[in-house]
């Protein structure tokens, strides 16, 4: 029968011989392997003390946006919520009334937006399917935690800090991506 | 001896078919179906003397008749011109129509908002569905769109100008469903407007039929507004007794969980109402606003909505639960649950009852 690949070796099914059998030829050279990489170069960090840059295109927690005056941008129209493939993503919309629009930038928008993160496999289609520049995946990790429902996280996990009212969580929510575009 | 009926034969796209004399090219493709049927945004087969007006129908007449086979010198609105003997029709093969209807797309979005984001018919649009396949990403127009305040038509129809198209069918509803119309067109040109005279209310039992035949936005549901999205609503075919006359009581409820979001009347391929024993299946008012509970009505089964519709998108095609197993092969121990998702989550929430709410929602409708 023809093989599919080149990698598969044939099983020796010789009876071993002396040396063989006393096995400390054997031991010594993987011993010889392991003790080789003390002198290598350490592949891991020291996390929480060192931290690697993250690439520029890394997918993290997700972050609702506001515009430049603090509004929030999203209008709850659902597409990120469609095109999620792990459907973590729900919403509730509500009416902006009167007196409202320092708060919202559309007459519709979320007042319920929560992500599940013990499902959200961070693809990037939210951001993608976004046709209001209201969610972005930043550079940070989901935090670990014991309990599963601190991993629902609502609107007020989510939302970046107000540009006026806090400026300087602003920028640094905003990260090193948000100045190229 | 059976009178012979005459019919007469009629080529569109290279398919030939045989119609009945007086047939308009528009309802001889639809009698073909698929592709080759023209869009209509302003046509309406339940509308007496709907048509004419947004040219998205056009088709190139290839050849008149047999009688005259020379091709009419401009492209046709396929609503408006009736069928001879021995037509050849061109619609998707005939570059011409096709860039034609680009034109008129590029035409009934100059002033459209492109607010889909917001708009409740987003979804079922049919202006979105044919600027998906006709419009191009951007827009040559550079002036300010018009813009109007959004105005309430009765306690239940909300009116976004801006988002109309001027198909007029919903004036025709009026006219011909209703027993008296008191909105129409008002201005000309750019300065057209659907409105009332003087913001007078439409208290006509059939005026929630407008919101089914506007093609786009303009005339949406006020109960359901903002509600929830169309997509994720599950539409349900239902059916009740209803004693209002002339209303055939066969509609179609949008469901989320148990509950009834938006009643609808229900929808064949073209988008317009079904018919029902050959009239048209127009619900009155008191089924669409006031019977918003599963109880009052019979549900026949799900809605078969199109493979290519963003409605069918993630959900079961089936109404029954799935059984749960788990107990029975565990002896009788309940299964574990490590969370109840209703115990964190706002959304969604058991306790709060968007259905009963007859205005949009507010930031404090939501407990949580």
């Amino acid at each position: 029968m023809q093989p599919l690949t080149n990698k598969a070796k044939q099983v020796s099914r010789k009876p071993m011989t002396f040396a063989e059998r006393l096995y400390l030829p054997a031991i010594f050279k993987g011993m010889m392997i392991t003790f080789s990489h003390i002198f290598k170069k350490k592949p891991t960090i020291n996390y929480p003390e060192k931290q690697r840059p993250f690439s520029p295109v890394f997918r993290g927690l997700q972050i609702l946006n506001r515009d430049e005056e603090g509004r929030e941008n999203c209008t709850a129209c659902g597409l990120c919520a469609v095109a999620c493939p792990a459907e973590a993503i729900t919403m509730e919309a509500a009416e902006r009334q009167p007196g409202e629009e320092h708060l919202y930038k559309e007459e519709k928008y979320a007042a319920k937006y929560e992500i599940n993160m013990l499902r959200c496999i961070f693809c990037g289609l939210c951001e993608e399917a976004c046709p209001k520049d209201a969610i972005y995946l930043s550079e940070t990790f989901t935090p670990a935690d014991y309990q599963r429902k601190q991993f629902i996280y609502a609107k007020n996990d989510l939302l970046i800090p107000h540009p006026k009212e806090n400026p300087e969580a602003y920028q640094k929510a905003l990260g090193n991506r948000a100045t190229k575009n | 001896m059976s009178e012979e009926i005459k019919t007469i034969k009629v080529t569109i796209d290279n398919i030939t078919i045989d119609v009945a004399p007086g047939t308009t090219i528009l309802n001889a493709a639809r009698q073909i179906g698929g592709d080759v049927t023209p869009p209509a945004m302003c046509y309406y087969s339940k509308l007496e003397g709907s048509g004419g007006k947004c040219r998205t129908c056009l088709v190139e007449v290839a050849a008149g008749s047999t009688a005259d086979p020379r091709p009419m010198p401009k492209l046709v609105a396929s609503c408006r011109t009736g069928v001879m003997d021995g037509m050849i029709v061109k619609n998707i093969t005939s570059e011409k129509v096709t860039d034609a209807r680009n034109g008129v797309v590029e035409f009934l979005l100059l002033n459209h908002p492109l607010d889909c984001p917001i708009c409740d018919q987003a979804g079922e649009c049919h202006l979105q569905d044919l600027g998906y396949d006709h419009g191009k990403e951007g827009t040559r127009y550079q002036f300010a769109r018009r813009t109007f305040k959004k105005e309430d038509l009765g306690p239940y129809i909300q009116l976004h100008m801006t988002r109309c198209i001027l198909c007029y069918r919903c004036t025709y509803v009026a006219d011909q469903i209703t027993n008296k119309r008191v909105h129409g067109v008002l201005d000309r040109g750019d300065h057209a407007a659907i409105s009332t005279y003087i913001s007078k209310a439409i208290d006509n039992d059939f005026s929630g039929n407008m919101i089914d035949v506007c093609p786009v936005g303009a005339l949406t549901d006020k109960t359901f507004r903002f509600k929830n999205r169309v997509w994720f609503t599950k539409p349900v075919d239902a059916h009740r007794d209803c004693q209002t006359p002339g209303c055939c009581g066969k509609a179609t409820l949008w469901l989320r969980g148990d509950e009834v979001f938006r009643v609808t009347a229900r929808k064949d391929e073209w988008g317009e109402v079904q018919s029902f024993d050959g009239k048209p299946g127009w619900i009155c008012n008191t089924c669409r606003f006031e019977t918003k509970k599963t109880s009052e009505w019979t549900i026949e089964g799900l809605t078969t909505i199109s493979r290519h519709s963003v409605i069918g998108a993630n959900k079961y095609k089936t109404l029954e639960m799935p059984k749960e197993t788990v107990k029975e092969v565990m002896n009788g121990v309940e299964p574990r649950l490590l969370m109840d998702i209703h115990s964190i989550s706002g959304v969604n929430d058991p306790s709060v009852h968007l259905s009963e709410i007859d205005r949009p929602a507010k930031k404090d409708d939501f407990k949580k």
